[in-house]
C-alpha cells in the first residue's frame, strides 16, 4: 500500500503559511516567543513537541483566533495583522475540542456547518461519506459518540467547509488504532485535493507514514520550520 | 515586514508621576479647595429653610459634575481608541482612569446626598428621578470597570472597554429617560426635592462655582496622575512580557544544547 | 451568503437545539413558575400582589432571562462551538442576530406562560382594549432584552466568573425595559386605575431602547467575542 503523500509540485506551489519572528501570548505569557515557519500548498506537516510548547497557539494563531503581538505572518497570502477574518474564512482547526453541539445529531451538526457556506445538500453526503458518519451515525446525537466518531463528524465538518488550510491539534488522541490509520486516510486524501494540513502531534512514529515534514516546536520557537 | 510596536518607553525625571505642570496644578487645586472651604463654610450665608445644612451642596454638586465630566471624557476616549487612525493604547488609559475617577465621585455623591437628604428631609433615600438614575449610573460604570479587568493583552482591554465605555454610554439616555417619566407618575418628587427650593443669591452661586472649579481642577490632576500610573503598570506588563520572552528563548537555547 | 442567512440558519440551530433538549421547557419554564409561587409567599397580602403582578411577572422575567443567556452560550463554549464559527469566519453580526432571534422566541414562550401564571395566581384579567397593548409590548420588550442578553452573554461567555459578571452587566443595562413593560402591562391590565392610552409612551421607548441595542449590539458583539 502506498503510504506516502504525493510529492507537492514546488515548481508552481502557493506558499500557504510563512510566519517570522512571531510572538503570540496566552495572558501574559509569550507561549510563542518568535516562531518562524514556512508551509507550501498540499504539505502535511507534523508538529512535534513536548508539552507547553506552544504548538497549540502556534495552530491558533495560524487559525486567526489569537492576534499577533510581534513579528510578522502570512497565511494564504493574507496578512495575519491585519485580515485576521479574511484568514479565518479559508482556515480549519480542529482543537481538542471538536466544535459540535452535543443536542444535535451528526447529520444536523455537519448540514449546519454546510449550509453557512452554501453547501448543496450532495456536498454535505459526500463529506459525510468520506468520513464514514453517514447512514448508522447519521442520525445518532452527538452525546452518543465515541471520540473518534466525534473528531470524525468534526472533520467532516471542516471538509464541507472547504477549508484549504487544516489544522489539527492532537487529532489522534482518545483514538484506538483503527480509527488512527483511518483517520490518517482521511487527511491524506484531503491533501492530494490539495488542502494543506499542519498536525500537531505527539505520535512521533507517524511521522514517517504521514506527514511529508516534521518541524519541532521547542519553548516557543520552532526549529526546522524553513524550507 | 510588518512589526507591531512595543510600549513606548515614557521617559521621567523622578521616579514618580510628577511633573512641573502638575505639581503647579496640584497647587492650584490646594488654592482652590482653600477658596471653597472659606467661601462654602465661612463667606455664603445661610439658607433660609435648610439653615447651615445647605452647604454641603458646595461638595454634593461638583462631585455629581465631575462625575458626568469624567464619563463624557471616557466615552470621548473610548470612541478616539476605537475610530481613531491610530490606535493608541494612551486613549484607552485615559477612558479607565476617568472611569475609575468618575465612579469613586458617583459613590462620593450618593452618600453625601444621603446624608444630606436625612439631616434636611429625614431619610436617606427616595425614588425621585435623580437619585434613581444616579444609583444607575453608579451600577452601568461599577460594571465597566469589571470588564476592564477581565485580563488579557492591552489591546484586547482597550477593544473590550472601548466597547463597553460607548455601549454605557448610549443606554445611559434611555435610563435616563425611563426614570424620568417614571416619576412624573409620581407627583411627589418636588417636596422632597433637596436643592430644589433653595434661594440661591449671588454669593452661594459664587461659591458654587468656586466648588466646581475646584472640583474640575483636582479631576484633571487625579486623571493626570492616574494614567501615568496605568502607563507605568502598562510598561510593567511589557517588561515582563520582554523579560518572559527572553527566558523562554533561554529555556529553548538550553534545550537545543541539550539535543545536540 | 448574506449575513441574514446566516442569521437565521444560526436562530434555526438554537431552536433545533432547544427542541431536542428542552431546557426551556423542562427547566427555565418550571424555575419562572417556581419564582412567581415564592413571590407570593414574600409578599403576604393577596391586594399586593395583584397591585404589582405586572412587576413581578416582568422580574420573573429578567431572572429567567440570565438563565437563557447562560444556556444559550453553553451550548456554544461545551465543545468550543462559538470558537469555530469565529474560526470560520462567520460574520459575528449573524451569530449575534441568529442567537438574539432563537433568544426573543424563547422569552417570548417564557412570557406568554408568565402571563397565565399570573391570571392564575395573582388574579389578573385581561380587558379586551388592553390586549393590542399587551402583545405590543411583549412584543418590543423581548426584542430589547434578547439584544441586550445576547451582547452580554457572548462578552460574559469566555472567561471564569461568568455567571457573576452577566448579571452585574445585564441587569442594570435592562432597567429601562423593566421599568417600561412594567408600567405598559399595568396600563394594558388595567393595574390600580391605570388607562391603556398611557401605555403607548412606554412602548415607543421599549421600541428605541430594542432598535439602539439592537444595532449597536450587532456592532459590539464581534469586537467583545474577539480575543
Amino acid at each position: 500500500m502506498d503510504n506516502l503523500p504525493p510529492t507537492p509540485d514546488r515548481s508552481n506551489a502557493d506558499t500557504v503559511v510563512e510566519l517570522h519572528d512571531a510572538v503570540a501570548v496566552l495572558g501574559q505569557f509569550p507561549a510563542l516567543a518568535g516562531a518562524s515557519v514556512t508551509v507550501r500548498r498540499g504539505e502535511i506537516v507534523l508538529l512535534r513537541g513536548p508539552n507547553g510548547a506552544g504548538k497549540t497557539t502556534l495552530l491558533r494563531l495560524c487559525a486567526g483566533l489569537v492576534p499577533l503581538v510581534r513579528g510578522s505572518g502570512h497565511i494564504l497570502g493574507l496578512n495575519l495583522a491585519t485580515q485576521r477574518d479574511s484568514v479565518r474564512q479559508n482556515v480549519g482547526l480542529l482543537g481538542h475540542q471538536n466544535g459540535l453541539y452535543f443536542d444535535l445529531t451528526v447529520g444536523e451538526n455537519i448540514e449546519f456547518w454546510g449550509s453557512t457556506v452554501g453547501a448543496t445538500e450532495a456536498e454535505i453526503n459526500a463529506a459525510m461519506e468520506r468520513l464514514g458518519v453517514a447512514e448508522r451515525l447519521s442520525d445518532l446525537s452527538v452525546r452518543k459518540l465515541s471520540a473518534g466518531q466525534k473528531r470524525r463528524t468534526a472533520l467532516a465538518c471542516l471538509v464541507v467547509r472547504r477549508a484549504q488550510l487544516w489544522l489539527l491539534d492532537e487529532p489522534h488522541a482518545g483514538l484506538d488504532a483503527v480509527a488512527r490509520d483511518e483517520l490518517d486516510v482521511t487527511l491524506r486524501e484531503a491533501a492530494a485535493s490539495g488542502a494543506t494540513i499542519i498536525v500537531a502531534s505527539h505520535e512521533l512514529e507517524r511521522a514517517g507514514s504521514l506527514s511529508t515534514r516534521a518541524v519541532d516546536v521547542v519553548a516557543g520557537q520552532i526549529h526546522g520550520g524553513q524550507l | 515586514m510588518t512589526t507591531i510596536d512595543k510600549a513606548p518607553t515614557v521617559q521621567r525625571r523622578s521616579a514618580g508621576t510628577g511633573t512641573p505642570a502638575t505639581r503647579i496644578l496640584g497647587i492650584i487645586t490646594i488654592v482652590s479647595m482653600v477658596w471653597l472651604v472659606a467661601f462654602g463654610l465661612g463667606f455664603s450665608p445661610a439658607d433660609r429653610d435648610q439653615e447651615e445644612a445647605v452647604r454641603i451642596m458646595y461638595v454634593h454638586v461638583p462631585t455629581i459634575w465631575i462625575a458626568y465630566l469624567a464619563f463624557v471624557v471616557t466615552a470621548v476616549a473610548s470612541g478616539l481608541y476605537l475610530f481613531g487612525r491610530k490606535k493608541s493604547l494612551g486613549w484607552d488609559r485615559l477612558a479607565g482612569a476617568s472611569a475609575e475617577i468618575g465612579t469613586t465621585f458617583v459613590a462620593m455623591t450618593l452618600v453625601v446626598g444621603a446624608l444630606w437628604g436625612r439631616l434636611t428631609w429625614g431619610v436617606f433615600w427616595q425614588w425621585d428621578a435623580r437619585l434613581t438614575t444616579t444609583a444607575l449610573l453608579f451600577v452601568t460604570y461599577v460594571g465597566y470597570l469589571a470588564v476592564r479587568r477581565l485580563g488579557g493583552s492591552h489591546e484586547q482591554r482597550a477593544r473590550r472597554s472601548a466597547v463597553i465605555g460607548l455601549l454605557a454610554v448610549l443606554l445611559l439616555p434611555l435610563v435616563h429617560w425611563s426614570v424620568r417619566l417614571w416619576r412624573s407618575l409620581h407627583q411627589e418628587a418636588t417636596v422632597l426635592d433637596t436643592d430644589g427650593d433653595i434661594d440661591m443669591d449671588g454669593l452661594m452661586l459664587f461659591s458654587l462655582f468656586v466648588g466646581v472649579v475646584a472640583f474640575t481642577l483636582f479631576y484633571i490632576w487625579l486623571v493626570l496622575h492616574r494614567t501615568r500610573v496605568m502607563a507605568m503598570e502598562d510598561m510593567m506588563e511589557d517588561h515582563g512580557l520582554d523579560e518572559a520572552l527572553a527566558a523562554r528563548r533561554r529555556e529553548a537555547a538550553t534545550l537545543n544544547g541539550e539535543e545536540n | 451568503m448574506s449575513s441574514w442567512r446566516i442569521a437565521r440558519i444560526v436562530a434555526a440551530k438554537d431552536l433545533r437545539i432547544e427542541v431536542h433538549s428542552r431546557v426551556l421547557t423542562n427547566q427555565v419554564l418550571p424555575f419562572a413558575g417556581v419564582t412567581m409561587v415564592i413571590f407570593a409567599f414574600a409578599l403576604d397580602a393577596d391586594s399586593v400582589l395583584e397591585r404589582v403582578a405586572p412587576g413581578l411577572i416582568w422580574l420573573a422575567t429578567m431572572f429567567s432571562l440570565l438563565v437563557l443567556v447562560q444556556r444559550s452560550f453553553a451550548i456554544e463554549t461545551d465543545d468550543g462551538a462559538l470558537d469555530a464559527m469565529r474560526v470560520a469566519g462567520l460574520d459575528p453580526r449573524a451569530i449575534y442576530l441568529g442567537k438574539a432571534m432563537a433568544l426573543a422566541v424563547e422569552l417570548l414562550v417564557l412570557e406568554v406562560v408568565l402571563l397565565f401564571t399570573a391570571i392564575i395566581l395573582y388574579r389578573q384579567t385581561i380587558p379586551l382594549n388592553g390586549v393590542v397593548l399587551l402583545v405590543t409590548t411583549l412584543l418590543t420588550a423581548t426584542c430589547g432584552l434578547a439584544a441586550v442578553g445576547t451582547l452580554y452573554g457572548g462578552l460574559a461567555s469566555g472567561f471564569k466568573g461568568r455567571e457573576t459578571l452577566l448579571p452585574l452587566l445585564t441587569l442594570p443595562a435592562v432597567a429601562p425595559v423593566l421599568i417600561g413593560a412594567t408600567r405598559a402591562v399595568e396600563s394594558a391590565l388595567g393595574t390600580a386605575g391605570a388607562v391603556v392610552s398611557d401605555g403607548w409612551s412606554w412602548v415607543g421607548l421599549l421600541a428605541v431602547f430594542a432598535v439602539t441595542f439592537g444595532v449597536g449590539g450587532s456592532l459590539a458583539f464581534g469586537p467583545l467575542i474577539d480575543e
